[in-house]
């Protein structure tokens, strides 16, 4: 067991990637295992900043949220071939965290969430009023990418199974990149960071900007996953922007495990599939949600993943 | 547009009477900030289960200043129990799992209410004794409203009494300054944060009841005005009562100007009014600088 | 290293197993059967349109249990499948993914916003599904929007301020003040307003924009009162028009301004209760009262009632019902159960099911259909269903809808 899981641990985006490709044969439906893997990426790029530097962001789905409205933009009102558009997105919520990033580090702790909770709002609000380019309230219609062409091959992207794939691809990477991100000497220095960021500086390493430089990277991984959910869903809804999704990402993090590499995914998956679970049940699926989500801040502050992990590495 | 200057005078003294619902939103907050170090993200919950209550109250009673007494006891017991079972275990595991808790309760309260009071929530009214439009020489205003205005100025007053002139005010204010210190000196800090975290809350359902007669009282009420309690805080600075009550004031006037002026972009400005403050100077109006992680 | 005993460690796994096989089975409760007619109906049973929303599942459950009573097609049944949408677009997006791909409907009928009904019908129309959307948006019918499988049941904005307008403009004045919803909704309702009050020399004295979803009005009220209208329209919907009338009321503004607003919902004059409400006038697409005038509609509201425990039916509701009734009507007419048939079917229906003829413009999808005026009650109420008074009908005309050019059509026929 104990080797199994060494195995693991230095291989994790294969593991997690071995795991994802059987994924879709265990969940009932594929919309599900698609706002998993979306959602799941969304955390990842938030654990990013929350758990690994441990800044408490409550504006990320602002960076979710440019991602998808620009890739949809792109596609809608510019033409563009699916593929550009998500470089656009993408790009662009870069930018967005960018300077988000710039004016929201100058503050700290508590005020640095307030601050990011602010910004978001503000971004909310000027994508809400720019109706003709977003839709507005109404959301931004019109996406259509029925089939991707790759060299020879044709890919029916309306499939749910093969649109699965095709989003896992992206996936793959971005995760594959997290990986070497936090593997890396940059990735101790975020750790560092977190644990003491006095101390971070007092031994040489500029704070500031690390701080910065990991909110842009956090800021590209979620606008890839608001980029590929555009997609999926052919419309950008405007509660792409809104603080309530911050949230969820803050709640799929400390569901799944805060600080560790596969814990949003697990988060993620925990937090949709209970959702979707309780709806069918109850109406009152808030209130379960909420009380679960209780009993893990009280009992299970690692997350799911988290304490499976600190239980494992006991085990000698 | 025409901009006469009685206009402009009934526009601000709509912005007080906001300010002064904004002002004891923030008042509940800033005092759990100050004295606990925690962020109430069931803040909005609070003041949502003030109002449904307030108005059972008032159904079983039929009289509004029973309401007005009962409701504030109740939602504080509420919020004793929370703090001492729900909150209080998460001290010293740092700022973030109280606020994550509280959130995670919001849902719970929000769903709890749905189950006892219905979905669709329940008509409410202005008590008759309140109720009519005053002449104030420059338009009219609501008489509710300038009783909402009476009942904070009375609240703050009550509020500042207790702390500035009794005992036990002096113990909260004490230990809000240093906690280890307190404990030293054989003051039962726990306690202290109890009582503190329950006058918060009870506060939050007072203000809950006070606005029930002015707005449709639905389980979703308190969602919106979190973020406008938040926005209060922020600007008057966490931990300070005359700063919440300014800041109060100060953002539900912003809100009344810019809403003659550019009512699309009301609930914008006080957003940016936020991050202003946020940037330039975080601790606010009265804050206490360093309250961090 | 760990001395468990070797049947732990391998009950263990076999519980594991068994957790993952059984996992999707939960999911496939909701499953439905085969070789039926399966209709997804997504709409908000949880959020600020609950009580709207289950109504209208009410309502179109009563709709199927008749079909399927008569007889069904050809013995083939109809089977209703109800989701939450959760008043989210992304979810309603998602909900009606599962509903395609994996539950395997035949067709779509619900929701209860303009975003999340626009949102249900970029997935449907992608995958070539029929969707018959029953509730308010100017949107859903423009070209941009619009497919052969997008149909729309329910009223929209334009219309219903049109007619209003129509009947309140030359009896109370032509001076009017807007007080707007800030989203595209609200928009397309002073839009159907003005274009209406264009006929009686109407003047806009000011258009003011409030948040959506705001709680507090009294920042716009003190300018309005300034302004002394003729009339104030409150242009916004469900629990904003509840907090407006109610603040409106308290400043006094009901008197020497007459109120109306475009949409009257059942269901917020009961929740709003009577102060509140004293003397606004607004438009629906159906008021149980009006039974007495139209024989459908003492049909449908006897039949509601025998379901029911002698409830009546909402406006939302009754759209609930129309909308499956009416794709039902047409897997008949078509004698087939795929969408682009039951499609082309659906386009040649003429229709009365609970309020008077009504039939889908061809260029649009939109239902032609009266218009009823109603004014709230507070005195003389018969019981506590009893709050509306109908005012007037407006008789269906193709006429009071916007043109098909003007909704980018290039095909009318």
């Amino acid at each position: 067991m104990r080797d199994l899981f060494a195995l693991v641990k230095r291989h994790r985006v294969a593991a997690v990637l071995l795991f994802l490709l059987v994924f879709p044969l265990l969940m009932p439906y594929h919309a599900l295992a698609i706002n998993i893997l979306l959602f799941g990426l969304f955390a990842v790029g938030f654990n990013l900043l929350f758990g690994y530097t441990g800044l408490l962001s409550f504006g990320h789905a602002a960076f979710l949220g440019v991602g998808s409205y620009l890739t949809g933009i792109a596609l809608v009102h510019g033409g563009w071939p699916w593929w550009l558009a998500m470089v656009a997105g993408v790009a662009a919520a870069g930018v967005a965290g960018l300077v988000i990033g710039f004016l929201a580090i100058r503050t700290r702790g508590i005020y640095f969430s307030m601050v990011t909770l602010a910004l978001g709002q503000i971004v909310y609000y000027a994508f809400y009023k720019a109706e003709r380019w977003t839709g507005g309230e109404n959301g931004l219609r019109g996406i259509q990418v029925p089939e991707i062409h790759l060299g020879p091959w044709v890919l029916d992207f309306i499939n749910p199974v093969t649109k699965y794939y095709v989003i896992l691809a992206f996936v793959a990477v971005a995760l594959w990149f997290v990986s070497r991100i936090l593997a890396s000497p940059f990735g101790a220095v975020i750790e560092a960071v977190r644990e003491n960021d006095r101390r971070a500086a007092a031994c040489g390493y500029d704070v500031a900007r690390t701080k910065l430089l990991v909110f842009v990277l956090s800021a590209l991984i979620c606008g890839l996953a608001g980029a590929l959910r555009a997609l999926h869903l052919s419309i950008v809804p405007i509660d792409s922007l809104h603080y309530l999704l911050s949230g969820q990402a803050v709640m799929m993090c400390l569901l799944g495990g805060m600080g560790t590499f596969f814990g949003p995914f697990v988060g993620a998956a925990v937090f949709l599939t209970l959702e979707d679970v309780a709806t069918v049940f109850t109406k009152h699926w808030m209130a379960i949600v909420g009380a679960v989500f209780m009993v893990f801040v009280l009992f299970f502050p690692s997350g799911m993943w988290g304490t499976l992990v600190k239980r494992l590495e006991r085990v000698r | 547009m025409e901009i006469t200057p009685s206009l402009l005078a009934l526009q601000l003294v709509t912005g007080i009477a906001l300010g002064a619902v904004y002002a004891l939103l923030a008042i509940g907050l800033s005092l759990i900030f100050g004295m606990l170090t925690v962020v109430n993200f069931a803040h909005g919950a609070f003041f949502m289960v003030g109002a449904f209550v307030g108005l059972y109250f008032l159904g079983l009673t039929g009289n509004f200043w029973f309401s007005l007494v009962l409701t504030p006891l109740v939602v504080g017991a509420i919020g004793l129990v929370t703090e001492r079972f729900l909150v209080r275990p998460l001290y010293g595991r740092g700022i973030d799992y109280p606020l994550l808790l509280t959130f995670g309760l919001s849902w719970v309260l929000i769903e709890a209410m749905r189950v006892m009071f219905g979905i669709e929530g329940i008509p409410s009214s202005t008590p008759p004794e309140l109720r009519g439009a005053v002449d104030l020489g420059f338009g009219y205003f609501p008489k509710y409203r300038l009783f909402l205005i009476l009942a904070t100025a009375v609240i703050v007053l009550a509020l500042w009494l207790f702390l500035e002139k009794t005992r036990y005010g002096l113990i909260v204010r004490a230990g809000s300054r240093d906690g280890e210190i307190c404990k030293v000196l054989g003051i039962d800090i726990a306690r202290v944060w109890l009582v503190v975290f329950g006058i918060g809350t009870g506060i939050a359902g007072l203000s809950g009841v006070l606005a029930a007669p002015t707005r449709a009282v639905n389980p979703e009420m308190g969602i919106h005005v979190l973020a406008e309690s938040f926005v209060v805080t922020v600007v008057g600075g966490m931990g300070s009562l005359p700063g919440a009550v300014l800041a109060g004031l100060l953002v539900g006037i912003v809100f009344s100007l810019t809403s003659l002026f550019a009512p699309d972009l009301a609930e914008l400005s006080i957003f940016v009014l936020m991050a202003v403050v946020l940037l330039i100077r975080p601790q606010g109006f009265f804050g206490k600088k360093g309250l961090l992680s | 290293m760990s001395q468990k005993p070797a049947n732990l460690r391998r009950r263990r796994i076999v519980m594991a197993g068994t957790a993952m096989a059984t996992a999707p089975a939960l999911f496939n409760i909701a499953r439905a059967q085969a070789g039926t007619i399966k209709i997804g109906f997504p709409v908000p049973l949880t959020g600020a349109f609950s009580a709207e929303a289950q109504d209208q599942v009410r309502a179109a459950e009563l709709a199927v249990k008749e079909w399927n009573a008569a007889g069904g097609h050809k013995g083939q049944m109809c089977e209703l499948l109800v989701r939450d949408d959760k008043l989210n677009p992304g979810e309603a997006a998602t909900r009606t993914l599962e509903l395609i791909e994996k539950d395997k409907v035949n067709f779509v009928v619900g929701s209860l916003s303009a975003a999340t009904q626009l949102s249900i019908n970029a997935v449907t129309r992608e995958r070539k599904v029929l969707f018959n959307s029953i509730s308010q948006s100017d949107a859903i019918n423009e070209a941009k929007d619009w497919s052969l499988y997008t149909f729309h049941e329910a009223l929209n904005p334009h219309l219903t301020a049109g007619a209003v307008g129509r009947y309140a403009f030359p009896k109370f004045g032509k001076r009017v003040v807007y007080l707007t919803a800030d989203y595209a909704y609200g928009h397309e309702m002073v839009r159907g307003f003005q274009r209406a009050g264009q006929a009686f020399g109407v003047q806009t004295l000011a258009d003011i924009r409030h948040p959506l979803g705001a709680a507090d009005y009294s920042a716009f009220l003190p300018r309005i009162q300034a302004l002394k209208p003729d009339i104030l329209v409150l242009c916004n919907f469900g629990r904003d028009l509840v907090n407006s009338a109610k603040q409106a009321t308290d400043f006094g503004l009901k008197q020497g301004t007459k109120i109306i607003a475009p949409v009257l919902l059942f269901t917020s004059r009961l929740a709003g209760g009577a102060d509140a409400f004293e003397g606004i006038l607004g438009g629906t697409s159906y008021y149980w009262g009006m039974e007495d005038k139209i024989p459908s509609a003492k049909k449908f509201n006897d039949a509601f009632r025998k379901a029911y425990n002698g409830a009546v039916p909402s406006d939302y509701g009754a759209l609930g019902y129309a909308g499956i009734k009416s794709v039902l009507q047409a897997v008949k007419d078509a004698d087939a159960t795929d969408s682009t048939r039951v499609s082309i079917a659906l386009r040649q229906l003429k229709y009365d099911w609970y309020k008077g003829p009504q039939f889908y413009r061809k260029c649009d999808h939109q239902s032609v259909q009266s218009v009823v005026i109603v004014e709230s009650k507070s005195k003389g109420m018969k019981d506590k269903n009893d709050v509306f008074n109908v005012l007037a009908i407006e008789a269906a005309d193709e006429k009071n809808l916007r043109s098909c050019e003007e909704m980018g059509h290039k095909v009318t026929t």
